[in-house]
């Protein structure tokens, strides 16, 4: 994105560097937020996308780098003064205010009065489907409606830019799957720009417009989900976003951007190159597990691509995502393969032996040897 | 078997364990308050000649020396407390919030040795340090500050000192245990939602630590109340403690029927202000008593 024109980004990192002791936990760190989008930083823990937080919310100091939120440089600003607000981990509600304390804290701060914050913290839960529970205590809350007080609580002083640091992580599933909904509208709805931290790939691809896929205190590839899962830029992507089959191997040739790449073992496939990838280079290459078609003759698969087959380890139900795990005949590698909605496979047994097939273009292949 | 023998059993082996602490408490607290409040209650009209009556605490309310020491001493205690409660939080802070692990052990450490030794020897202890000769005003002099060694015993600033100094140890105790349950993340939420300093201390961290706070200083202003050994050797003659009046009425003047009245007095004064404490703090008792 273009810095110069101001007016439509929200958030600017640029060069940010911070060091613990010996270790980087983020390094030339650079890229902007739009305003008005939702924007997630994903990443395993450990990879810096906390450090990144808070320093954006002016918990910690950034070594190096400038932060600028709504185009003013936070260097020496605090945390009470930035116009950024946090939702935290374990929400930090107030235990020992109402909830509609909780929301009005911050509005006090801001000198409100107090019938005018009551009023404003009023109708800032009426926006959040929690109208009529101002005099409740915090803890007669159950999780999901706490996860909206802590919303309603930043956006109620409007600000530039909502910081979200993993706040599903405390949730059960069932609810962690209801909230990730119910936030998307809520951003959609307030409009107001979101920053949100996950481990979590499915949240991340769910509510962003835009991706920043962090690991080891750097951004691997920032794009939009669909570029991600489609266009991993790097292994690190290919492997973290979305589920994958990983293939380790040598490349034997390369024709028109199509790798094949042959195992130890002695197994081919081809597969789509992304950066330099040469001839005869050690290099890995990823299969999505709904990129491969599924045959029980090799008669069944399309004619124009290469056939691979192998012997049915376990059928894995779950629903619309079911799987079925196959041990390749040559590499005895595992390979995920999803089974079609149709039910057309669902009478698999294992040990049985089955063929598939995948368009090269949609698998894609990196140069180097396996490393994460 | 029947059902209710090892309830029986149950009842018996818990009435064993508690009789120790409950004969404790029946013949050496119970008993002797018990005599103590009949003693008050009775006045000598004859050699060995004893009559029921109210005059020990007609004494006490009629004489002005009376009030005005029980007045001074609950003010001047009430003042310790504060003190104490004013420098006991910073360190109980910097224990539970900003040391780490071993640090936070040792600093803990420091706060515990004055009580290794016994406190009559603390005391004296001030004393050298005091005293017109003793080393803190020859230090003074020393440095040209002043002229003349002055004496810095037998003051009510001197008083205060010592009783702060003894009573440090119990307010931390329970404010360090509530300042250690309290979430990080709250006081980051606070500064996060534009809350400064002071607001955080008044919004978040005092009332979170209000248990602790009002245990520490129910603890502290008890002992206060109670001390005889530092007002008397740090005040002198002149310190007017409470406790000393009782002290005087008990060995000087056999008087045991007026200082049974004045240990009855003192009993309600401290009542009466944890009492008002706690309304006043918005406590309940056994909130309070599970954090000191």
């Amino acid at each position: 994105m273009n810095t110069s024109d101001n007016a439509t980004v929200d958030l600017e990192v640029d060069a940010v560097e911070k060091t613990f002791a010996d270790h980087r936990a983020v390094d030339r760190l650079s890229f902007s937020v739009a305003r008005g989008s939702f924007f997630s930083i994903l990443g395993p823990s450990g990879c810096g996308k906390t450090t990144l937080l808070r320093m954006i919310a002016g918990f910690i100091q950034p070594d190096a780098g400038d932060i600028r939120i709504g185009g003013r440089s936070m260097a020496g600003v605090a945390p009470n003064q930035r116009p950024v607000n946090m939702v935290f981990q374990q929400l930090a509600l107030f235990p020992m205010m109402t909830v509609g304390e909780n929301v009005a804290f911050g509005l006090a701060r801001r000198g409100v009065g107090k019938l005018e914050r009551m009023r404003k913290a009023d109708a800032m839960l009426e926006r959040v489907s929690l109208g009529g529970s101002a005099h409740k205590r915090v803890d007669e809350l159950s999780g999901g409606q706490r996860q909206r007080v802590a919303i309603a609580r930043s956006l109620v002083l409007e600000p530039t830019l909502l910081l979200l640091d993993e706040p599903l992580g405390a949730l059960d599933l069932k609810l962690r799957e209801h909230m990730k909904i119910e936030l998307k509208q809520l951003q959609a709805a307030f409009g107001t720009t979101f920053v949100y931290i996950t481990h979590d790939q499915s949240e991340a691809l769910v509510l962003s417009d835009h991706v920043g896929v962090m690991n080891r205190g750097r951004f691997e590839q920032l794009g939009t989900p669909q570029a991600l899962y489609y266009d991993p830029a790097t292994p690190f992507v290919a492997g973290f976003v979305g589920s994958n089959n990983r293939i380790g191997g040598r490349v034997e040739s390369i024709n028109n951007n199509i790798a094949t790449v042959v195992t130890p073992e002695g197994w081919r496939l081809e597969a789509r190159t992304v950066g330099a990838v040469s001839s005869g280079q050690a290099a890995t290459a990823f299969v999505r597990p709904e990129a491969a078609v599924l045959a029980r003759e090799p008669s069944g698969l399309p004619g124009n691509l290469r056939a691979h087959s192998g012997r049915v380890d376990s059928v894995l139900f779950d629903g619309a995502n079911s799987a079925v795990l196959v041990t390749e005949s040559q590499s005895r590698g595992e390979f995920r393969i999803a089974l079609p909605q149709t039910g057309q496979f669902s009478n698999l047994v294992s040990g049985e032996t089955i063929y598939f097939a995948f368009e090269a273009d949609r698998a894609v292949c990196f140069s180097g040897e396996e490393t994460a | 078997m029947t059902a209710s023998e090892p309830n029986w059993q149950r009842r018996l082996l818990l009435a064993l364990l508690l009789a120790p602490a409950l004969l404790w408490l029946l013949l050496l607290i119970v008993l002797p308050h018990v005599d103590l409040a009949l003693v008050s209650f009775r006045e000598r009209v004859a050699p060995r000649e004893y009559v029921t009556s109210l005059a020990q605490y007609q004494t006490f309310f009629t004489e002005p020396l009376y009030w005005q020491i029980f007045v001074r001493t609950a003010v001047v205690s009430a003042i310790a407390t504060a003190i104490t409660l004013l420098i006991a939080f910073p360190v109980a802070w910097t224990i539970a919030k900003i040391a780490k692990g071993r640090r936070a052990a040792l600093l803990f450490l420091v706060c515990l040795i004055p009580f290794w030794v016994s406190e009559t020897v603390r005391t004296l202890g001030w004393m050298i340090l005091l005293r017109e000769s003793g080393v803190l005003p020859s230090f003074l002099v020393k440095l040209g500050l002043v002229s003349a060694p002055p004496e810095l015993l037998y003051h009510d600033a001197t008083i205060l000192v010592g009783l702060v100094y003894t009573s440090l140890l119990f307010m931390v105790v329970p404010l360090v245990n509530s300042l250690e349950s309290l979430d990080n993340a709250l006081i980051e939420a606070a500064y996060d939602l534009g809350a400064g300093g002071l607001t955080v201390l008044r919004t978040i961290v005092i009332p979170h630590a209000a248990p602790g706070i009002t245990a520490g200083c129910i603890v502290v202003f008890m002992l206060t109340l109670g001390n005889y050994l530092t007002p008397n050797l740090l005040g002198g003659t002149s310190s007017q403690w409470f406790t000393e009046q009782i002290y005087n009425q008990f060995i000087t003047r056999f008087n045991w029927e007026q200082g049974a009245a004045f240990g009855f007095l003192l009993l309600a004064l401290s009542t009466t202000m944890v009492w008002v404490g706690l309304k006043a703090s918005g406590q309940r008792f056994a909130d309070v008593m599970q954090r000191s």
